[in-house]
């Protein structure tokens, strides 16, 4: 398992203790002064943990390889296509959908912070707020792509997104060959997270992959 | 202000490494501090932007330190101690001392989940016009605000093409200052990778931020 230099993997266990002696002392002063309400503070963790993650952008992505007329509204307006299967809110108020195509690879980032769209693909991974990520993504994508192990075919420009606003990014992958004769659901399982932030492509169908 | 968030185009940080079957949360703490950030911002003390200025205030050796919700969890308290919300006396004890400060809204169990889903749109009405349209050549200006801004300084003073008009959104540099939500018109910018790194960058490279017309000047 990988280690990231920039989280608490690294850190000493009395040093996670501190961490957590902290966090339980400010949440007991944040309820206490009636601010916080706990029941609300499970709510949210069990939306963003259990209800909330890149599923929803791989059936926004499923939809649009599959639905002309649907695709033609996601790369018009993001925003309403994509609230029309219920993916709305928080992160996610100002979407707009990037096409990868032979000739163009799109890339998202958020160099001063994390921001990212999470209606459709949850919370953050640790390493697209890390600082390599964060720093390398705009001089070096394709750098940063072999670090996933995605080779881009020569010629192919790349476009790198910085979300230094509110207006949040979704990639819609390239549909991969051989995946024709798939449906919504079975295309839904070839995207990944990664190919809808650009760190990664949509998988190949088993059938492409023997 | 140029603090250790602007990280674009900085260099040695290594390899980024992606984690298999990365769990959402790594920690039980890193959900605490994720659900009372959020609730918190709900309560109105302050602003988002006022938050994000929290986090990019921290020392830059404790920015580049500390894990992700490190840095959520040292950015909350700075708030919390200058607005006076809460105590260094009540942060050591671990206990509210003093009276609470009425808060504008508590997020509560029955409403948190629409709130999540109904979000806070930023794009505001205006009376003016957009300086600027597609495909006109700015130049993004060479500032360096103390305060908050969203112009990364990769872009300062480089130039670039319009390649949207989104809409005139809250301007965080404003906003960030308590001066009221100030909505500006908000670009798509175009920036060419040789006219950032210089000649030696990949040509088939190209960056798009997303920039206030405050941060831009006609190339």
């Amino acid at each position: 398992m990988p280690h990231d230099n920039h989280n608490h993997h690294t850190h000493e266990m009395s040093e996670l203790s501190d961490v957590e002696l902290r966090v339980r002392a400010l949440e007991s002063i944040l309820v206490e002064k009636g601010y916080v309400d706990p029941a609300a503070m499970d709510a949210m963790i069990e939306t963003y943990e259990v209800r909330i993650g890149p599923r929803n952008g791989a059936a926004v992505v499923a939809k649009a390889w599959t639905d002309p007329d649907f695709k033609a509204w996601l790369m018009r307006d993001a925003t309403a296509a994509i609230s029309s299967l219920g993916f709305t809110g928080r992160q996610g108020e100002h979407m707009i959908a990037l096409e990868n195509t032979e000739k163009v690879h799109n890339m998202v980032v958020c160099t001063l912070c994390s921001c990212y769209p999470w209606p459709i693909l949850g919370l953050p991974p640790v390493w697209y707020k890390s600082a390599p990520y964060r720093s390398r993504a705009v001089i070096d994508p394709r750098g940063v792509l072999a670090d996933f192990g995605v080779t881009l075919p020569e010629g192919t420009a790349i476009k790198v997104w910085d979300s230094t606003a509110e207006i949040r990014y979704l990639v819609l992958p390239l549909r991969p060959e051989g995946s024709g004769h798939l449906s919504e659901a079975e295309l839904a399982d070839l995207v990944t997270r990664d190919s809808m932030i650009g760190t990664g492509l949509a998988l190949a169908p088993v059938e492409a992959r023997t | 202000m140029n603090g250790a968030q602007d990280l674009g185009g900085m260099m040695g940080f290594g390899p980024v490494l992606p984690e298999a079957d990365e769990p959402v949360f790594h920690a039980g703490w890193e959900k605490r501090v994720l659900a009372f950030t959020v609730a918190m911002g709900a309560a109105g003390f302050w602003n988002l932007d006022q938050s994000r200025h929290a986090r990019e205030s921290l020392p830059p050796p404790d920015y580049l330190t500390f894990s992700y919700y490190e840095i959520w969890l040292a950015g909350l308290i700075r708030l919390l101690q200058h607005r006076g919300i809460i105590s260094n006396e009540e942060l050591a004890a671990g206990k509210s001392i003093d009276p609470p400060k009425p808060p504008k809204r508590v997020l509560t169990a029955d409403i948190v989940v629409a709130a999540l889903a109904a979000g806070g749109p930023v794009d505001r009405p205006v009376e003016t016009a957009p300086a600027f349209a597609v495909g006109d050549r700015i130049t993004a200006k060479n500032m360096h605000p103390f305060s908050h801004t969203r112009l990364p300084r990769y872009v300062r003073g480089r130039p670039g093409t319009i390649h949207a008009v989104h809409a005139a959104h809250v301007f965080p540099d404003s906003h960030a200052k308590g001066l009221g939500e100030d909505p500006q018109w908000l670009y798509s910018v175009t920036f060419a990778a040789p006219d950032l790194w210089g000649p030696e960058a990949d040509p088939s490279l190209t960056v798009h931020v997303d920039l206030w017309e405050p941060y831009l000047e006609r190339a």
